[in-house]
């Protein structure tokens, strides 16, 4: 639900949106997607968001009167989506041999470390879609090198 | 915020101006296509209170325009009046007063450095810098009690002896000198980040430096080996050796190697000096009340920031008619806008350190 | 509630260490800061000729504390037209990145707050990079343009030495094998050579990179007074500003931390594994007795009481550390079985030592680094970083991974990998500067064209 007229508010709620995204992936002791969320999503991609936010006047935006009849729509679709996911709580926590997550010590032999799990199946199974994915990023790259050069 | 043209001021009150200097700076982008200085800030009406003081009682009032260098304002003007008396100060008086001046073109000198390295992010050499500046203030005050507005001179002379270790002060301070000089150059002639924030930073040609008027080390730095104390030698230069250094580009990094230069040819100078300080007055036969002839006289001298020059005019009372200051600052700074043309923002800081601007003179 | 309080029991029995470490870095690191920028205008006092502050406590000792108790007490002002906001959360994000970042360091081998932490490294370096939104934010809520763009430019900074820093710590993950800070201290253990020896371009890019990832002279223009555009923090007082300060010299221990451990061994005693050299487990407490004796023979020479008794604790201080540093080391030989009882303790203390040390020395080369050169123009700063910097890296990546590829097919192990590598980061720093001066020769020739536009008139 969007609450915030200011751009900049908006881009700061969705760095903490996704900052808590990459909590829930800690949780799940998936350590390397956490920090690559950070990198990347966050440290780069909000990065760009922001500066682009502050470099274009977004005034204008902030004048205009936005839809305000779907806030009671959104309110209502709010709730009950939360009561569903209470109920899923709620009935997990009534089966046996579950119960509320519990933080314990992972054990040592449960998850193997992340990083050199994630970079062997990447460079081993999913090579030829890696070197696909670096030339796409290479012409992306060029490209935006070639439109901000000014036309000398 | 893009690309369009921006005008930005800068100061009167900033870090970097070495007072109160207001600079417009029209900026395209990143790069300055335009430039105005509006000065006037530190304005105290010198020239129309000289109209309304005798002779001497104008003579502390000129202190207060370079009040960096203050003992070469004094010695243009009694120099001045002196031609207007057509009275000759004694040989020791002038030898006196040529190794006070040296002193204080080194302490000019010194005082620019510290703080144009400490704009260019050089913290520093300032410190070194005010170490050295420090002994000569000290030998200035034994010699006539005061540091910066000293009133060293008198008009035909001077009024203090030479006191008792004068002379060893000086020498003592000239041989220590050469180190600190090599210190100043160790850590910027040929340091990277140095070159590359003052080459090519700045650059005046020869012939906008005489179109413009511009004098002292600015115009040498560009090229064109003109100094007063060579061409119309004044107090006692004729009598010693020293080089006139000379720049090629005109661009900052210039500037800055012949202000070094100079220090040590001043340095020179007050050696050669103190060698043989000829005995005997040091006063000439002026009275007590000074009333020239009607007439009038310029006389310029080499001042540490360019051609310090007086326009005095006599009606015959003892108060002058006219008093015209040519202060080389404020000549200087009409160049600051063809300098800075065409370079970054960055720069203008750079720019204004190396015309070595004092605003008590720009603005007397 | 039974379970619940249950729960919070056994959390509290595994994890007691790791949140003690937390609260003692909370708690005691502003006061380490403090101390640290004393320690710098010290420095920075004996290398200008002067003095320093003398005034508050013995020798300016309570200095930090005045201009805490001074930045705390001050008036909150807000600019009129700024967004409150963001002009409230721009320095926690700053100090929040950089305290967060702290947590995924190793100071030894059993202070660390995230432990196990399998992409330790990388957490830390994430993390750090948060702290650019500090700096993001703060420019705009200061509702000033020229804040703003000094913001921006202050970001557009950090963002490019982020890529050559990120490259070269690449570099000497090539020697380390794992992202997990404790293991990367161990294999330059079983290694035998620390790794900035192995990859010294690395070592020399991390070291560039870093300070100008931490804003520190000379590529500090987007702080600098004397500038013209105003910097990101002239808005904030008070309170505020010291959260800035706060978070750039927490980073630059995060830095110093993170080179410590990658390139100069963590907290290895130098030749660790060594035997014949076991005698330099005598030099930390040695150090400590004879910063104590100067101390002592100091203190007839201080002009006041105050300052003599102020010696003399110093004084006193040195030796109880000293006493501390040995007690591992003796005791041994007075008790032979005490030995394995007194492993972890001598592993903590000395590498708490050794640690704090490298990271000493590397901060105190940052500072005498601001004290000595000019700032660059921006220009030139970001000419720097991606045009020698990031193709310095990057070949150097390229070089080192072919010499381990050589170094283990002829075997080679410890010190004599440095054969292979050796040739390598002279090929690498060759091509760059190679790229450097090309870049260098076509820079004059854009600058020509472009400066004689302007002299129209």
């Amino acid at each position: 639900m969007v609450t915030r007229r200011n751009a900049v508010h908006s881009a700061i709620f969705l760095i903490a949106t996704l900052l808590a995204t990459a909590g829930i992936f800690l949780q799940l002791r998936a350590e390397f997607i956490f920090i690559v969320q950070i990198i990347l999503y966050v440290g780069g991609i909000m990065v760009l968001f922001i500066f682009v936010i502050m470099l274009v006047n977004l005034d204008v935006a902030l004048h205009q009167i936005k839809f305000a009849r779907q806030k009671w729509v959104a309110l209502i679709v709010t709730l009950a989506l939360t009561a569903q996911i209470g109920l899923l709580f709620w009935t997990t926590g009534k089966m046996p041999g579950q119960g509320f997550p519990i933080l314990t010590a992972a054990p040592v032999n449960r998850l193997p470390p992340n990083a050199e799990a994630v970079a062997k199946s990447l460079f081993s199974s999913y090579l030829l879609p890696f070197e696909i994915v670096s030339v796409l990023l290479l012409v992306a790259m060029i490209g935006a090198v070639v439109m901000a050069k000014k036309r000398t | 915020m893009g690309a369009e043209e921006l005008v930005i001021n800068m100061g009167p009150q900033h870090p970097s101006t070495h007072g109160v200097l207001r600079v417009k700076l029209k900026l395209d982008g990143e790069r300055v296509i335009g430039s105005e200085c509006v000065i006037g800030y530190l304005h105290r009406g010198v020239e129309k209170i000289a109209e309304n003081r005798t002779y001497q009682q104008f003579a502390p009032y000129v202190d207060r325009m370079d009040y960096v260098a203050a003992v070469s304002n004094g010695l243009g003007y009694c120099e001045a009046i002196e031609k207007l008396l057509i009275v000759e100060a004694p040989p020791r008086a002038r030898v006196i007063r040529t190794i006070l001046t040296e002193l204080q073109r080194i302490a000019s000198h010194l005082l620019w450095l510290g703080t144009h390295a400490l704009d260019i992010g050089a913290l520093t050499p300032l410190f070194y810098c005010f170490r050295e500046r420090e002994e000569i203030l000290k030998i200035l005050e034994k010699y006539c009690g005061a540091r910066l507005t000293t009133h060293a001179f008198r008009i035909g002379g001077l009024q203090y002896e030479a006191y008792d270790t004068f002379e060893k002060d000086v020498e003592r301070f000239c041989k220590d000198f050469e180190s600190r000089i090599v210190e100043y150059e160790t850590l910027l002639t040929n340091n990277r980040i140095w070159i590359g924030r003052t080459k090519g930073v700045g650059v005046l040609s020869a012939e906008d430096a005489i179109a413009f008027g511009v004098t002292g080390p600015v115009l040498r730095a560009s090229g064109v080996k003109w100094d007063i104390r060579k061409a119309m030698p004044y107090a006692a230069y004729d009598q010693y050796k020293f080089e006139i250094p000379v720049g090629t580009t005109g661009d900052t990094y210039d500037r800055y190697l012949v202000r070094m230069e100079e220090m040590r040819q001043s340095r020179l100078i007050c050696l050669q000096a103190i060698e043989s300080i000829p005995p005997g007055a040091i006063m000439a036969k002026v009275g007590k009340v000074l009333k020239p002839p009607p007439g009038e006289v310029y006389h310029a001298i080499e001042a540490p920031k360019g051609e310090l020059g007086y326009y005095v005019v006599s009606d015959g009372t003892v108060q002058p008619y006219r008093v015209r200051i040519r202060p080389p600052s404020f000549i200087n700074l009409q160049a600051f806008d063809r300098m800075v043309r065409g370079h970054l923002v960055a720069d203008v800081v750079a720019i204004i350190g190396t015309i070595d601007i004092v605003l008590g003179e720009v603005d007397r | 509630m039974q379970a619940a309080a249950q729960a919070t029991l056994d959390f509290l029995k595994l994890y007691w260490a790791p949140l003690l470490c937390g609260v003692v870095i909370v708690a005691v690191l502003p006061l380490i800061v403090g101390y640290i920028v004393l320690i710098e205008r010290k420095l920075m006092a004996d290398m200008q000729a002067r003095l320093g502050p003398m005034r508050v406590g013995p020798h300016g000792l309570l200095q930090p504390i005045a201009d805490a108790v001074k930045l705390l007490i001050k008036e909150d002002i807000i600019p009129d037209d700024a967004d409150k906001l963001v002009f409230w959360l721009a320095p926690v994000f700053s100090v929040g990145a950089a305290l967060l970042a702290i947590a995924g360091l190793a100071f030894g081998p059993a202070f660390q707050i995230a432990q196990d932490l399998d992409i330790g490294l990388l957490f830390v370096v994430g993390i750090s990079a948060l702290g650019i939104f500090g700096i993001v934010l703060g420019g705009w809520a200061s509702n000033s343009h020229y804040s703003l763009m000094g913001a921006l430019r202050s970001s557009a900074q950090l963002v490019s030495y982020e890529t050559a820093a990120g490259m070269a710590l690449v570099c000497g993950l090539l020697f380390a094998g794992t992202l997990n800070i404790k293991s990367i201290v161990a294999a330059q253990g079983t290694q035998g050579v620390w790794f900035g020896f192995l990859a010294p371009v690395a070592f020399f890019t991390y070291l560039v990179a870093s300070i100008a990832e931490t804003n520190r002279a000379p590529f500090d223009l987007p702080e600098a007074e004397s500038e013209l555009v105003a910097g990101y923090m002239t808005e904030f007082s008070g309170f505020r500003w010291s959260l800035y300060f706060l978070a750039e010299y927490t980073n630059m221990i995060v830095v110093a931390s993170v080179a410590t451990t990658l390139f100069l061994g963590g907290w290895l005693r130098p030749f660790a594994k060594v035997g014949w050299l076991n005698f330099l487990d005598y030099l930390p407490p040695l150090l400590m007795i004879g910063i104590a004796g100067y101390c002592a023979l100091r203190m007839p020479k201080q002009p006041t009481r105050v300052q003599q008794v102020f010696m003399l604790a110093v004084a006193g201080l040195c030796l109880v550390v000293a006493l501390v540093l040995a007690a591992p080391v003796l005791l041994p030989f007075v008790k032979p079985s005490l030995k394995e009882a007194v492993a972890p303790f001598y592993a903590g203390i000395h590498g708490g030592f050794w640690f704090i040390f490298k990271v000493s020395v590397y901060l105190y080369f940052f500072m005498w680094l601001r004290f000595t050169i000019p700032r660059y123009r921006f220009d030139q700063l970001m000419r720097l970083g991606w045009h020698f910097l990031i193709p310095l890296s990057i070949i150097n990546v390229l070089v080192v991974g072919v010499a381990l590829i050589v170094g283990s097919y002829f075997n080679l192990q410890g010190w004599a990998l440095l054969l292979a590598t050796t040739p390598a980061a002279i090929l690498a720093l060759v091509v760059a500067l190679a790229i450097l001066s090309i870049d260098q020769k076509n820079q004059v020739r854009q600058e020509g064209t472009a400066a004689t536009d302007f002299y129209a008139g």
